[in-house]
């Protein structure tokens, strides 16, 4: 396999297996327990490698999955006391724990290899040169062995419990009334999050964790409402992304993990303006087809209260409507155009009168306004 | 280093003095509007606008070629600025929530300002050099021009809250009666975030993109907890991020291994920790203690016979 391929696949896994959880995360209103996560496992990174004495791999990673873990009880445990709610809490605690982080590394570890840039920005690009090797036989890249285990680990977790997950997302009470206990449930996904991000980060880094997890399943939450299309959706989204962001750093030889967060941007701000249901463009027109309808329920309105009257004459010209209803020129001439082609009125020179469809809907309209 | 030798240092010493000034204004700008962001529930909001800044650091470099601080942040404010209207627009509008739209804009810009961090490195322009000290901030190397700028950059901020107090308190306990009575809630809800913003900016260059978190929401947790009134909690947050400041450079001056943003948030953490338990009234360990009284009242009720005397012999 040459380096391309390797750290290609190991964007696409490594996303494929972060976004597959942010839909839960999104949809629970946790997406920023991933960043609190990312940032705090750096303390138990650093005590791994101390009680190991090198950087380590395994007992780094145990060490980052129970910092990550403490980090989440102690939010949750802030929380509970209600002298900060979870935001807060996570705002105090995840920069205590980077800081003791930094702190035990500058005052203990001067000279381990920690690099502070490699934390935040991840190391793609040196994927290729880690191997997995069990005794002198070689079995490929490591970071793939890594990205298929979370990937696995992830999918079998989600197929187990989905029914949970689900429930306990949308309905609490019920799932605590069925039997299954939502702190248990929290706690698991916790955990499942946890070992995904400390994974994911010695390829990606800590702040394309969070990119992959949360953006992915926020952009197919813009495009769908069923649970299962926005899980697949968003594992397809966190793929592309990353092969995209992937391309474009190899084209313009820039930082692979920053080009993959920051595709997973653009995908996002696409489906913020296009979608279907959310997109601001949709929305836009929504507004403007209103605008117009109600342009043209207001003039067959007027003409309905002016019609038959003495004032008739003078009230049901143009100019008159015009400055009526305060309506620009154009805007006026394009309402009597709409309302001509639909059939409610019909203009003789300067005057304009109701069709005996426009009576009609002019009426429902005046008495469903009362 | 006893207290008095301290004190002289931190007057009469040059670097010392510099370095806790400035963490002293950046306390007291970050305490005072993240007192608001307190109240208002936007604990996370430091931290997204603080890594959405990266992206215009990196280009107000691009395009004026400066290593001076005052342009690179301004591009700093720039990008948090666009970040908070996308994050604010984006959760009126769509059906994504608040905490969501904090995690998209922080990850999507900081990933947009590494590449372009990266794109940077790569020009191989020797005064790019520092650039990526904001992530980690470097508030041991603050000099006086920096706290000069802070001084600026903070009373401008502070003024606005003076002048708008009356609304942004009103903003804060009760947005929707703000509302009703015709305040520009849309326009005040910018307003305030945007000067979160100009804190960011301070904060950048002293503790770095991942601790400013903390820097926002800590003071003012701590404050919470020793008053119920908004200007007494203003003042105690303000000093509370400026003690903060000045213990952690304190700190970080008697061993040269200890960084000093680090030990500023460290230092900010105790006292938040000291505050939730032993603060009078709201503190847990009143509560505790009361709540134990309480138990002593309930498990040992009066008897029979001298609830009777207590109502005079009639049952």
């Amino acid at each position: 396999m040459n380096s391309a391929t390797v750290i290609l696949l190991t964007g696409v896994m490594c996303a494929a297996a972060c976004s597959m959880l942010g839909t839960f995360l999104v949809l629970r209103r946790m997406a920023m327990m991933a960043d609190a996560i990312s940032h705090a496992i750096l303390p138990g990174l650093v005590f791994g490698y101390w009680l190991s004495n090198s950087s380590n791999l395994i007992t780094g990673a145990i060490g980052a999955t129970l910092a990550a873990l403490l980090t989440v009880s102690l939010v949750e445990a802030l929380s509970r006391t209600r002298r900060a709610d979870a935001g807060a809490a996570m705002g105090i605690i995840f920069p205590a724990m980077f800081a003791l982080g930094v702190v035990l590394v500058s005052r203990f570890f001067a000279n381990v290899h920690l690099d502070a840039d490699a934390i935040l920005m991840g190391n793609i690009e040196f994927s290729v040169f880690d191997r997995l090797f069990i005794g002198e036989q070689d079995y490929g890249p490591l970071s793939l062995w890594i990205m298929g285990t979370l990937l696995a680990i992830n999918s079998i977790f989600l197929l187990l419990f989905y029914k949970e997950l689900k429930l306990s997302t949308f309905d609490p009470a019920l799932a605590a009334a069925l039997g299954f206990s939502p702190v248990v449930i929290q706690y698991a996904l916790m955990t499942v999050v946890s070992v995904t991000t400390v994974g994911a980060f010695t390829a990606v880094g800590a702040i394309l964790v969070i990119a992959l997890i949360i953006v992915p399943a926020a952009t197919a939450y813009l495009l769908t409402d069923s649970l299962p299309k926005m899980t697949v959706l968003s594992v397809v989204i966190g793929a592309g992304s990353a092969a995209l962001g992937y391309g474009f750093a190899r084209w313009q030889d820039l930082s692979v993990s920053g080009s993959m967060a920051a595709a997973t941007g653009v995908l996002f701000l696409l489906a913020l303006l296009l979608s279907p249901s959310q997109g601001a463009i949709t929305r836009l027109r929504r507004r403007e087809r209103n605008a117009r309808r109600f342009a043209v329920d207001l003039l067959v309105v007027h003409l309905l209260t002016h019609e038959a009257t003495d004032a008739e004459a003078t009230e049901s010209t143009i100019g008159h409507v015009n400055a009526a209803l305060r309506w620009s020129p154009e805007d006026a001439r394009a309402t009597i155009r709409r309302a001509r082609d639909q059939g409610l009125i019909e203009q003789y020179a300067e005057h304009l009168a109701l069709t005996p469809r426009g009576y009609q809907v002019a009426q429902d309209l005046a008495q469903a306004r009362g | 280093m006893t207290g008095a030798a301290i004190l002289h240092d931190l007057i009469f010493d040059y670097t010392l003095r510099n370095v806790a000034l400035g963490s002293a204004l950046l306390g007291i700008v970050s305490g005072i509007l993240g007192a608001f962001a307190v109240l208002r529930r936007q604990g996370l909001l430091g931290d997204t606008l603080s890594h959405a800044a990266l992206p215009g650091i990196c280009l107000a470099f691009l395009l004026t070629g400066a290593r001076a601080p005052l342009p690179l942040l301004i591009g700093a404010g720039i990008a948090g600025w666009i970040g908070t209207l996308l994050l604010l627009n984006t959760v009126r509008e769509t059906k994504l929530s608040e905490d969501t739209m904090l995690g998209v804009v922080l990850s999507t810009f900081y990933g947009l300002g590494i590449v372009l961090l990266t794109y940077i490195q790569r020009r191989n322009d020797a005064s790019q050099a520092g650039l990526d000290k904001f992530l980690f901030g470097q508030a041991a190397a603050l000099v006086r021009s920096n706290v000069e700028t802070f001084a600026v950059l903070g009373g401008m901020a502070l003024l606005a809250v003076v002048l708008l107090y009356k609304e942004f308190k009103l903003l804060s306990f009760d947005p929707e009666f703000a509302a009703s009575i015709g305040f520009p809630t849309r326009g005040l809800n910018v307003a305030l975030t945007s000067l979160l913003v100009v804190a960011v900016m301070i904060g950048l260059q002293t503790v770095g993109v991942v601790l400013m978190a903390a820097m926002v929401i800590g003071p003012g947790t701590a404050a919470r907890q020793w008053t119920d009134r908004l200007s007494v909690m203003l003042l105690l947050s303000a000093l509370i991020g400026a003690a903060a400041g000045v213990t952690g450079a304190v700190l970080s001056v008697q061993d040269a291994a200890l960084p000093t943003g680090p030990m500023i948030i460290l230092s900010l953490t105790a006292m938040v920790i000291f505050s939730i338990l032993f603060a009078p009234r709201h503190g847990l360990l009143p509560e505790w203690r009361q709540r134990r009284r309480q138990r002593r009242e309930l498990v040992a009720p009066p008897l029979p016979g001298e609830s009777l005397r207590m109502t005079g012999g009639r049952p």
